[in-house]
């Protein structure tokens, strides 16, 4: 299966923030969306999520366009892992993960022991199940966006789209993170997400997708695309790029 | 959390049972406990009732209208304010946040304005509170907005504001002997006047919005995420918005056409009863219901036994309310995090 975005225009009725833009993504493949604040990675991310309309052009999840998909059909392809934020009710964190269950029950239904099943093994597998019980609002930064990544799990998705998953996460929980986005391709989900730092892209990415001003500058497999001359275009500043000889792995250092 | 809901029902039933064990015992004409039982049982049992006919007169024709009535009153407001303080994401939202009261005012003073029966006086008090809403509604969802719901808020305040404004006016012009206090009356709130025949168009509305809602309850837990997570959650988040606040204005509008305007409880009981229950829904709405029944109970025996005029409810709920929203505010503010 494939989320295609064919020569989209993105944006809101009164601003266009990216034009011409192709994109595809396939499941098994991970991709990493990389660029400037401001170039529309979050604008791209939600025309892909169905969330916003494109302005132009089109986007595609397998045979049907998505727009002729319901709420409910989509959110049992595609999950989307927003940034984590503080909620203004203490539902317990088991609650906030089993939410993820809600395009699999009907209008009036409520989760089922089946749906707690899966949402207690979410929990298992992002090491969290001890907060199952705790309020939503009492948890750290990072434990509520582990929450908010298994909630998406839960959702059995083809395909997980996630808005900057590392920006609020300590070194290690990045780490988990880095991890869980890898595995989740190999276990043959399409991963799209959104990050300022290359090396993520190149620890946990397939291809990358280079966006500045709205355009694509470059798409493509990681290592191939991720140079320093394309990484200083992208960015606008220098940056330096080291290796380390014992394990053949590269970091970018900025400035 | 399930283990720790059970407790938290059963107080707010506890709740109920106490208001309505109160609504029927104290009075002017004071009934045992004992007497309340004997009548009760009597009358489910089929046998005559070894009490005075008197006591059995005030429990079935005095007291009851005007007790069922409080219950639902009470019930009604309560679960519309869970309900709206759910969609809006807010916690200080109550059931009038989107001009169902103004509304349903300014229906009401119209009909005393032109001399109505009372009947025809709740009508358009209900009718009012329905054509607020849905005004507010069809001014929110014209402009378009990254925030539906913030659009749908302040479309509320300023269409509250303009609907006051006529209140003002009518109660400007009205004859300050006969109208103007009738008015008063009717927007301090009050159940004085409570017959059987207030039953039916309080109870069918208010059973049917507050059965919708609890139907929806897991797609309302849903509901309280930001609009964009919910709909990538896989809710139909337009339809099920207007669902929601028609289920919950229906009830909002019932209530104040019956007993006209009461503010507080709709802001304060989901307080109590997500303290009381967590907040969801599932368990949320009964026991709002029930803490909603129980404590309007309780201001409606204050507001006919305190003094020798009866006072209205509006102006008691608003000397329980206040306080007690402080005390809220200052010790039980875990229960939500705004940040």
């Amino acid at each position: 299966m494939m989320l295609l975005g064919h020569n989209l225009t993105i944006g809101y009725p009164d601003r266009v923030v990216g034009s011409q833009l192709d994109i595809s993504l396939k499941t098994g493949e991970v991709l990493a969306l990389l660029g400037p604040n401001g170039g529309g990675k979050t604008t791209l991310l939600k025309t892909l999520l169905g969330l916003l309309s494109p302005l132009g052009g089109q986007v595609r999840l397998g045979d049907r366009p998505l727009a002729a998909y319901t709420a409910r059909e989509r959110a049992q392809h595609i999950a989307y892992v927003p940034q984590a934020h503080a909620a203004v009710f203490a539902f317990s964190v088991e609650t906030v993960v089993l939410m993820g269950r809600t395009a699999h029950g009907s209008l009036f239904g409520r989760p089922s022991a089946a749906d707690r099943a899966i949402a207690a093994r979410m929990l298992e597998r992002l090491g969290i199940a001890h907060l199952a019980d705790r309020p939503y609002t009492k948890i750290s930064g990072g434990e509520r966006q582990l929450t908010i990544l298994a909630r998406a799990l839960a959702q059995e998705p083809r395909f997980v789209v996630l808005d900057e998953p590392t920006a609020s996460l300590d070194f290690g929980n990045q780490g988990r993170v880095m991890r869980e986005i890898r595995e989740l391709g190999a276990a043959g989900h399409g991963v799209l997400f959104t990050t300022h730092d290359p090396n993520h892209a190149l620890r946990a990415a397939d291809r990358v997708f280079l966006l500045r001003g709205g355009t694509c500058l470059a798409d493509g497999e990681v290592h191939s695309v991720l140079d320093r001359a394309q990484l200083e275009a992208l960015y606008g500043t220098k940056i330096a790029r080291i290796h380390d000889r014992d394990s053949g792995e590269s970091a970018f250092l900025p400035g | 959390m399930a283990r720790s809901s059970a407790p938290g029902l059963l107080i707010s039933f506890l709740v109920l049972v106490a208001g309505l064990l109160l609504a029927f015992t104290v009075g002017r004409y004071p009934v045992s406990i004992g007497e309340l039982f004997a009548v009760v049982s009597a009358k489910l049992t089929g046998r005559a009732a070894d009490v005075a006919p008197a006591v059995e007169n005030v429990i079935w024709y005095v007291r009851g209208p005007r007790v069922v009535a409080a219950s639902l009153v009470g019930a009604a407001l309560a679960v519309a304010g869970t309900a709206f303080q759910g969609l809006f994401r807010n916690p200080l939202v109550s059931p009038d946040i989107l001009g169902a009261s103004s509304g349903a005012a300014l229906g009401a003073v119209l009909g005393i304005f032109v001399s109505l029966g009372v009947f025809a006086i709740q009508a358009l008090a209900f009718a009012g509170g329905l054509a607020a809403v849905a005004a507010v509604y069809t001014v929110g969802s014209a402009v378009r907005a990254r925030d539906p719901v913030l659009v749908l808020v302040l479309a509320g305040v300023v269409i509250g504001a303009l609907l006051g404004a006529g209140v003002g006016l009518i109660k400007y012009l009205a004859d300050p002997y006969n109208q103007l206090p009738a008015m008063t009356f009717w927007l301090l709130g009050s159940l004085a006047a409570t017959g059987p025949a207030d039953l039916i168009p309080l109870f069918g509305p208010v059973a049917l919005g507050t059965l919708a809602l609890f139907a929806l309850r897991w797609r309302m837990n849903v509901m309280s995420l930001p609009d964009e997570e919910a709909r990538a959650l896989g809710v139909a988040t337009g339809p099920l918005r207007i669902a929601i606040i028609a289920a919950a204005t229906l009830v909002t509008s019932a209530s104040v056409a019956t007993a006209g305007i009461i503010g507080w409880v709709g802001l304060v009981v989901p307080h109590i009863a997500r303290t009381l229950v967590g907040p969801d829904f599932g368990r949320l709405i009964p026991a709002a219901a029930l803490i909603g029944g129980g404590f309007l109970l309780l201001i409606d025996t204050l507001a006919r036994t305190i003094a020798a005029v009866e006072i209205p409810l509006g102006i008691l709920t608003a000397l329980v309310g206040t306080p007690f929203f402080i005390w809220l505010l200052a010790s039980v503010s875990k229960t939500w995090s705004v940040e």
